[in-house]
């Protein structure tokens, strides 16, 4: 199979996928079937590039002209070939998990969810190939719309309310301000293929790079750069396979994802620090990380938690991409996979409390980790990596960029990154201390004051309001399947990090 | 500039107002219509006069005539005409048609609220 | 040979088909007459653009009465596209105008629908041809007159005062245009187009011609609808006929702009027009204060026809800027959006009038629920929708793409954030729809609804999925707008 069939079928296959599932809709296990094949195919299409890319080859496809001058055309480099590696993997375990969540969840509408899913992974893998800024814009608002759907899944109030945030802060920066930006780019080079060097040198001036650059990085909302951040936790409503799979993964790690492009094959690491424009970045990020942690640190809704987690952690991989030194991008790539993994199994886990025991808040965690030991010890996996305690991948990622900050001599940055490693610790070790270490309240705290006759309430009858079910185990099958091999995936990836690091190594060897 | 003898253009100004004036001013769509005519007619009267050449006839090919007025003008508005006529008869259509559907034809009487489930 | 007949063809053959359908009178009979000319009228269309694009400009003299003294036919790239743009609209409506004729007219009154149908047909066809400045005043009027008759025939008795209003407004329109042709003809002696173009410059200075160029700037404009002459176009769309507010919404304005482009760029294009009238500015200010206004009212329409009735005359704000840049890049974009929001927005109102078929309203509360109901009806709103905001893989965003480029070609920034900012306010709008049609619950104990019919489901579908096509696969489309626009700057041979 020739590298352009390769590519294309990589986003192809799921939106055949995506059909094939509305076809298959009304059989549930068939339609499943369907989505775990093409998810596997899919990652053997992605995968079977790897080598040809860890080489140094550059496969590209072209699709044809979409403006004259501007074709939508693929080139797999280093970090789009990490993106769709991690998309991919992650749509098989995220596959197995939504099998189990959604049946054991009972939600309704799961065939619309499953083709949207789809349609979603294939917009993700098109915004990892694209060769040339107008493609990745095109697959960026794809991206968007086909998960409006997935965020609205409930078709509540709340969840039409999230959606208009939702759509609101990604269609209004991307429309309003990426859009502008772009098209700036093209007025100004002549050209929007990403380059190795940038394609602005010499055609900018210092000023029109600022504007230019702040124009991307707060067009690009999905990279949740403060003040952009609302949707992450407005999209919070939807079902939790897709927070974590869109939410962790293939969504806000397209903004980051595109926001480094921006800086690396737009801008070029070099030309940006010699016009020294986009200083500023640093701090804006700097004050999403800090910021976005003490809010997480105030937030009792788990999930929520998790989304403010997230808006921090994306950027990290900004700030480390604009200290601009080839160290920093190879710890801002690293940690867009790193954090992949931690943040996909946080969420994992919090569905799998919300299945087996519809509890949500932080606060009603005490003691659950005896009744549902691999969730919770897959959580504090995943939370160790969020901190970046080794032995887990968190800490490799935020080992490279606190080293970057350090030989940069960016205190700032550096400060931030220990300030923000503190917050995380504040606020995700004493979830797995409670889940662990506190005794389970045998009765659900009343409004009123501790419950009386805590034991005596144990084996009593559900309470009415909820569905709590007091005496649930692990939730089902698929779902603990999947956030292990994802909690082992944080591990084997600090033991085993070769792959990752020789694509990072590429992007670093790029922005040198 | 000689005021008096661009006074074709001062009559067609005027009349131009005049019927300008009904058509805005009057709620009776049947003097909206007048005024409409009015209005047109200034133009026509505007196409013929400018084409007349002092001193000229009739622009017909004939021993002994050397100056004539331009007749292409007066085609032209021949065609307008008929377009007028046709504007006006269509109008005045409609306007039955809004008399019978409403019972009035005075635009005040005529204004429904706006809110509606069309 | 008949080839060389063609442009005489495009306009005479639905001229004599109009009379013809008066004398069948079966709804049938004047159904197909009108279906087979729509499509024979868009396979002259595209032969002429065909031959214009590899061949250059055709010049037809009416008559064999050499121009400029006969009325001279001339198709250009510009007008052989709007030509296909009409013929191409005729042609999709038509297939659906059965269906919803039947539904919407008495069957007693079909055939004159069909009949005047035919020559609003005839007309704009004439507009876009004709290579005279008097013959285009006669055009506009026959398609302005067939098209009160075509208005008037909306079921609500409000279309009566609507095609009154129109008619007004739209007979002072087209006077004040003669007013400024007569003044051209004082100074020049000419009507041909052509033949202006050579000789304005000499007289340009003049006052004479400053007042023709304002007389026909206001007059065209209020034919197109710009802000604030736009006054006519809410009810007019509202109250008309589905299928008539479709043609009309993707037809009547384009040719107007159409005209507003051939007086400025090619009447004009001698003159430099922006040098002895403040006319960037002004038209400028006034799309976009048309954008704005337009798309800000139509926030807070339930009328859904009326909603797309005041996006309507926001995206023609688009078109006017376009030209307000006076550039190659600024005028392709107008020339291309044009184009693309013909297709969406027919797209758009065609799945409205499949709505209409079936609830019998558009008001916004009756579409609760809908997108369960009729699912594919509502998901070619969605993607007309999608388009008006510009969302990339549909034609709006080409045409966002141009005018941003061309505004930040110029260097106006504040213009392209303008543009960007108005299509957000399309989001609100676009998207107050989909959420009421796919959040919503159907009202309770609300009457099965079924899918519209074929007839009226493909039509549509054809202009929704021509909004996607020509999103993704453009340079063809912009091959032209491109080409037109820089024949139209850099003046006519």
């Amino acid at each position: 199979m020739s590298d352009e069939t390769t590519i294309l079928l990589c986003i192809a296959t799921p939106l055949a996928g995506a059909v094939l599932i509305a076809i298959t809709g009304s059989r549930p296990n068939l339609r499943e079937a369907v989505t775990l094949v093409t998810a596997g195919v899919v990652f053997g299409l992605v995968a079977s590039l790897f080598p040809q890319v860890l080489d140094g080859g550059r496969p590209a496809a072209i699709m044809g002209e979409m403006l004259p001058g501007l074709a939508i055309a693929f080139e797999v480099e280093p970090l789009g070939m990490m993106f769709a590696g991690i998309a991919s993997f992650l749509w098989i375990v995220t596959s197995v998990y939504s099998i189990g969540y959604m049946r054991g969840h009972h939600e309704h509408n799961q065939t619309r969810f499953y083709i949207y899913f789809a349609v979603a992974i294939a917009s993700a893998v098109g915004v990892a190939f694209a060769a040339n800024m107008m493609t990745l814009f095109v697959f960026y608002e794809v991206l968007t719309l086909s998960t409006f759907p997935l965020v609205t899944h409930h078709g509540t109030d709340e969840a039409k309310r999230a959606g208009r945030v939702y759509l609101g802060i990604l269609l209004g920066t991307s429309i309003g301000l990426q859009f502008i930006a772009v098209i700036w780019t093209w007025t100004l080079a002549g050209t929007l293929d990403f380059t190795e060097g940038g394609i602005l040198r010499d055609k900018a001036s210092p000023a029109v790079v600022g504007v230019l650059l702040a124009l991307y990085v707060f067009g690009i909302g999905k990279a949740a750069v403060m003040p952009f951040h609302r949707w992450l936790p407005a999209a919070m409503v939807a079902p939790t396979p897709v927070s974590a799979l869109l939410h962790a993964v293939a969504v806000v790690k397209a903004g980051v994802f595109t926001v480094l492009k921006v800086i690396v094959y737009i801008f070029g690491f070099d030309f940006l620090a010699q016009v020294a424009s986009g200083n500023w970045l640093l701090y804006v990020s700097g004050f999403t990380i800090v910021a976005a942690s003490v809010v997480a640190l105030r937030s009792d809704n788990l999930k929520r938690r998790l989304a403010y987690s997230t808006v921090s952690q994306l950027s990290y991989v900004i700030m480390a991409a604009a200290i601009l030194t080839p160290l920093s991008a190879m710890g801002a790539a690293l940690h867009i996979a790193t954090h992949a993994f931690g943040k996909i199994t946080l969420f994992f886990c919090a569905g799998s409390i919300l299945v087996a025991s519809h509890k949500t808040l932080v606060s009603e965690l005490d003691g659950i980790g005896r009744r549902m030991p691999w969730t919770m010890a897959a959580f504090a996996i995943g939370a160790f990596s969020m901190i970046g305690i080794p032995p887990t991948v968190g800490f490799v990622s935020k080992w490279y960029i606190l080293r970057a900050a350090m030989e940069a001599e960016q205190t700032f940055a550096a400060a931030v990154i220990v300030l923000s490693t503190l917050l995380n610790a504040g606020y995700f070790l004493p979830i797995v201390y409670a889940a662990f270490f506190r005794a389970a309240p045998a009765e659900p705290a009343t409004a009123g004051g501790p419950a009386l006759g805590a034991e005596v309430g144990n084996g009593g009858l559900p309470r009415n309001h909820g569905h709590r079910r007091e005496g649930h185990g692990e939730a089902p099958l698929t779902v603990v399947l999947a956030l292990t091999v994802s909690a082992a995936g944080i591990l084997f990836l600090f033991f085993f990090p070769d792959l990752p690091f020789a694509l990072a190594r590429q992007l670093a060897g790029v922005a040198g | 500039m000689d005021v008096l003898g661009l006074f074709n253009y001062w009559i067609v100004i005027v009349l131009m107002m005049i019927g300008f004036y009904i058509v805005i001013s009057h709620g009776n769509l049947v003097k909206k219509v007048v005024g409409l005519n009015v209005f047109q007619v200034s133009v026509f009267v505007f196409f013929i006069s400018m084409s007349k050449v002092r001193g000229g006839t009739a622009p017909i090919l004939e021993e002994g005539i050397e100056v004539y007025s331009n007749p292409l003008p007066h085609v032209l508005i021949l065609t307008a005409i008929v377009v007028g006529v046709a504007t006006t008869a269509l109008a005045l259509g409609l306007v039955v048609r809004i008399r019978d559907a409403y019972g009035t034809i005075e635009a005040d009487e005529i204004i429904e609220p706006e809110e509606d489930g069309a | 040979m008949i080839a060389a007949h063609l442009p005489a063809l495009q306009v005479v053959v639905p001229l004599i088909s109009a009379p013809l359908c008066l004398l069948l009178r079966r709804p049938g009979a004047a159904w197909t007459v009108a279906l087979a000319v729509s499509w024979f009228a868009l396979a002259v269309a595209l032969s002429l653009l065909i031959e214009v694009s590899i061949g250059g400009p055709v010049s037809y003299p009416i008559g064999d009465w050499a121009a400029p003294w006969g009325i001279e036919y001339r198709v250009d790239q510009v007008g052989a596209l709007v030509l296909v743009i009409v013929t191409a609209i005729g042609a999709v409506v038509m297939p659906f105008a059965g269906a919803s004729v039947a539904h919407e007219i008495a069957s007693d009154r079909a055939y004159l629908f069909y009949t005047m149908y035919l020559l609003c047909l005839t007309g704009l066809l004439g507009i876009a041809i004709t290579g005279d400045v008097f013959n285009l005043f006669v055009f506009l009027e026959i398609s302005s007159l067939s098209s009160y008759v075509l208005i008037s025939m909306g079921q609500d008795r409000r279309a009566l005062t609507a095609a009154y209003n129109y008619l007004v407004m739209g007979t002072v329109g087209a006077t004040f245009y003669v007013i400024g042709v007569g003044m051209m003809y004082m100074m020049t002696g000419t009507l041909n187009m052509a033949d202006l173009a050579t000789r304005l410059p000499a007289v340009a200075d003049t006052r004479t011609i400053l007042m023709a160029l304002a007389f026909l700037t206001v007059g065209l404009s209020l034919k197109l609808a710009l802000f604030p002459l736009h006054t006519w176009l809410p009810n007019a769309y509202t109250y008309a006929p589905s299928v008539v507010t479709a043609f009309l919404a993707a037809t009547a304005t384009k040719v107007a702009v159409y005209a507003f482009i051939r007086v400025y760029f090619t009447v004009f294009g001698e003159v430099d027009l922006f040098e002895i009238a403040p006319m960037v500015p002004i038209l400028m200010v006034l799309a976009l204060a048309g954008m704005f206004v337009g798309s800000a009212v139509a926030i807070f329409q339930n009328n859904l026809k009326r909603m797309l009735a005041y996006s309507s005359i926001a995206q023609i704000g688009y078109m006017v800027l376009g030209l307000s840049f006076a550039s190659v890049t600024g005028l392709a974009g107008g020339i291309i959006h044009l184009f693309n929001h013909a297709l969406m927005k027919s797209a758009l109102f065609l799945a409205l009038g499949c709505v209409v078929l079936r609830l019998g309203t558009v008001h916004i509360d009756g579409l609760r629920g809908l997108g369960r109901r009729m699912p594919l009806t509502m998901a070619a709103f969605v993607v007309g929708g999608l388009s008006l905001i510009g969302v990339p893989l549909t034609v709006g965003f080409i045409s966002k793409w141009y005018l941003v480029q061309a505004a930040l070609e110029k260097g106006w920034w504040p213009i392209a954030g303008l543009i960007v900012l108005s299509s957000l306010l399309a989001v609100i709008y676009v998207w107050r729809v989909v959420e009421i049609a796919y959040f919503r619950p159907a009202p309770e104990g609300s009457a099965a609804v079924e899918e519209a019919p074929i007839f009226m489901l493909a039509p549509t579908w054809i202009m929704a999925g021509a909004s996607i096509y020509f999103g993704i696969d453009a340079t063809a489309t912009l091959e032209v707008a491109r080409g037109a626009a820089e024949f139209l700057i850099k003046g006519a041979p």
